[in-house]
């Protein structure tokens, strides 16, 4: 009866890929803006291409990502213009500094905010020709609950969750989880805690954030949530001069706490992704 | 090429000419907008209940899809409304089905004036109507269920020169899972549900169930914050913040 908790089995769920390819797309999502969603996806595949996999970074917050800013690349060819028909999709894919791809959506895409069926097709098609190619694909979303969040996680089988230890932020977070658990019936979700003002802060928010699952949303529910905790990154002032020099960590201060946690961080998601599989 | 000649218009034309607010085409119409009028005439009848100029159940079928396709994708907060009269047998057996009928009338033309523009009311079959009501904040719901059910029964109905009678109506309301995909059967079952409390807790009364969404309660809020992990210690009182809790669901619901 609780269609929220337990949505009924023949409900009509989201588009998503093949589960062959779905299974190395990453939706990089966030409760609240601001908390360092697209600084993650950047400085996460800069780690990941590291140790030597392909990677791809994808804005799929339809050019509000701000990835251009942050990795200083301003391409001619994004995928509004795959859309549209101007450009192949080969082109639109470049190298970023830190040895991984990225497809920018470019200011166009904008007009896509509310997602049309077809606008979801082409999508699709895309991801689908893209994602072989790739041993791990980032989807940089935009933040919060929207049609266009929730389709660009449908597309991955893995959601990693960036929130902050601020209230606003974790309240956001919480109520993100909740959506996603309701209407994808997902049942794991990882977590990274940004900008924690001492180790293991993250660790503790991530276990309040189940504990407040178990009590309120997975008491009744078929498919309990649960969550993961992949990592803290500290706040930490290197963050703001890399991104103040449009560069990443590994360029500007590959030495600074923050980048530390993020080599962490790309191991752990390589061993969960790619290891043992989806 | 159609030639207008050929086809057999006159019953569909017969049709429209019997219903009072269908309009037809003047006799030197061009054939393209003279078949346009008369196919536009037979959608609306169509959609309408003939006695009440409500939309009708199937109307109510396709609106109801539309609002589940677009709260699975916006969240929005839609209303369902299920609505009987209550004791309407007794209307109809007392005085006569023409009575009955002109209950149904009045009652319908009270129903569409409680509600917004953008709001459907459909003669859902009998006595029963439905609701739909988009875009209703959850806070709204209970008013407006609320206002419904006072302006109906304070209706005077006029069904012979020297007789006027009063009706009652029971209301159950249940929300759209918001940002879920519901089903037609799901939801209306839920919002039955209460009308069915509705009617068990005496009748001429609202229930409306708690909404479900994706706000977080002051219990949850509560225990997320609950164990001094954000600054200041002594701000956070744990068991007093989880007192201070939201509205519980038999509070929402008020029955008179
Ligand atoms: N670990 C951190 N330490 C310090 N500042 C950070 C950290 N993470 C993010 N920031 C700051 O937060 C800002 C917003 O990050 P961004 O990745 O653009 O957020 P989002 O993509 O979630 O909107 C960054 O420009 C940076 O200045
Ligand atoms: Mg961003």
């Amino acid at each position: 009866m609780s269609d929220v908790l337990n949505p009924p089995q023949d409900e009509a769920v989201e588009p998503t890929l093949a589960l062959k390819s779905r299974s190395k797309v990453i939706a990089v999502t966030s409760g609240k803006g601001g908390v360092g969603k697209t600084f993650v996806s950047a400085n996460l595949a800069a780690a990941l291409a590291k140790r030597g996999l392909r990677v791809l970074v994808l804005d799929a917050d339809l050019g509000l990502a701000n990835l251009d800013v942050v990795l200083n690349l301003y391409p001619k060819i994004t995928l509004h213009d795959v859309f549209t028909g101007k450009s192949k999709l080969e082109d639109a894919i470049y190298k970023a500094p830190g040895g991984f791809s990225v497809l920018l959506a470019g200011s166009g895409m904008v007009e896509y905010s509310r997602l049309a069926p077809e606008v979801r097709d082409d999508f699709l098609r895309i991801m689908e020709s893209l994602v072989p190619n790739y041993d791990i694909v980032l989807l940089d979303t935009g933040a919060g609950i929207s049609d266009v969040v929730l389709f660009a996680v449908s597309m991955a089988s893995e959601v990693l969750l960036v929130a902050t230890p601020e209230p606003t932020a974790l309240t956001d977070a919480y109520a993100t989880i909740k959506v996603l658990g309701a209407q994808q019936k997902r049942q794991r979700i990882r977590v990274v805690i940004n900008q924690v003002a001492r180790t293991g802060d993250g660790n503790a928010i991530t276990t309040q954030l189940q504990q407040v699952l178990d009590r309120f949303v997975n008491k009744d529910s078929e498919h309990p949530l649960k969550l993961i905790h992949m990592g803290d990154i500290p706040a930490d002032p290197a963050v703001r001069q890399a991104i103040m020099k449009r560069q990443l960590l590994g360029q500007s201060d590959p030495g600074c706490p923050a980048a530390l946690a993020m080599t962490q961080l790309a191991s752990k998601v390589e061993s969960a992704v790619i290891k043992h599989g989806a | 090429m159609i030639r207008l000649s050929d086809l057999r218009l006159d019953d569909a034309r017969a049709l429209l000419e019997h219903d009072p607010s269908s309009e037809l085409p003047a006799a030197d119409a061009s054939p393209v907008v003279y078949m346009q009028s008369i196919l536009d005439g037979l959608c609306e009848l169509s959609l309408r209940d003939p006695l009440t100029g409500l939309s009708n159940r199937r109307h109510f079928n396709h609106l109801l899809n539309r609002e589940i396709e677009a709260v699975a994708r916006s969240g929005e907060s839609v209303l369902l409304l299920m609505l009987d009269i209550d004791h309407f047998k007794k209307v109809n057996d007392t005085y006569g089905h023409h009575a009955g009928d002109l209950v149904l009338q009045a009652v319908s033309k009270c129903l569409e004036t409680c509600v917004r523009p953008m709001d459907t009311v459909s003669r859902f079959g009998g006595e029963e109507f439905a609701a739909i009501l988009p875009n209703c904040p959850s806070s709204f719901g209970l008013v407006v269920a609320e206002r419904i059910r006072e302006a109906v029964s304070g209706l005077a109905i006029t069904v012979s020169p020297t007789e006027t009678i009063r009706v009652t109506i029971s209301i159950g309301g249940a929300y759209a899972p918001e940002w879920v995909r519901s089903t037609q059967e799901l939801w209306t079952e839920r919002a039955d549900e209460q009308l069915y409390r509705a009617k068990s807790a005496g009748r001429n009364c609202v229930f409306i169930e708690e909404q479900r969404g994706v706000a977080v309660s002051a219990d949850e809020k509560g225990m997320l914050f609950g164990h001094h992990l954000f600054g200041d210690p002594a701000s956070g009182g744990v068991d007093d913040d989880v007192s201070n809790s939201a509205v519980a669901g038999s509070e929402m619901n008020r029955a008179n």
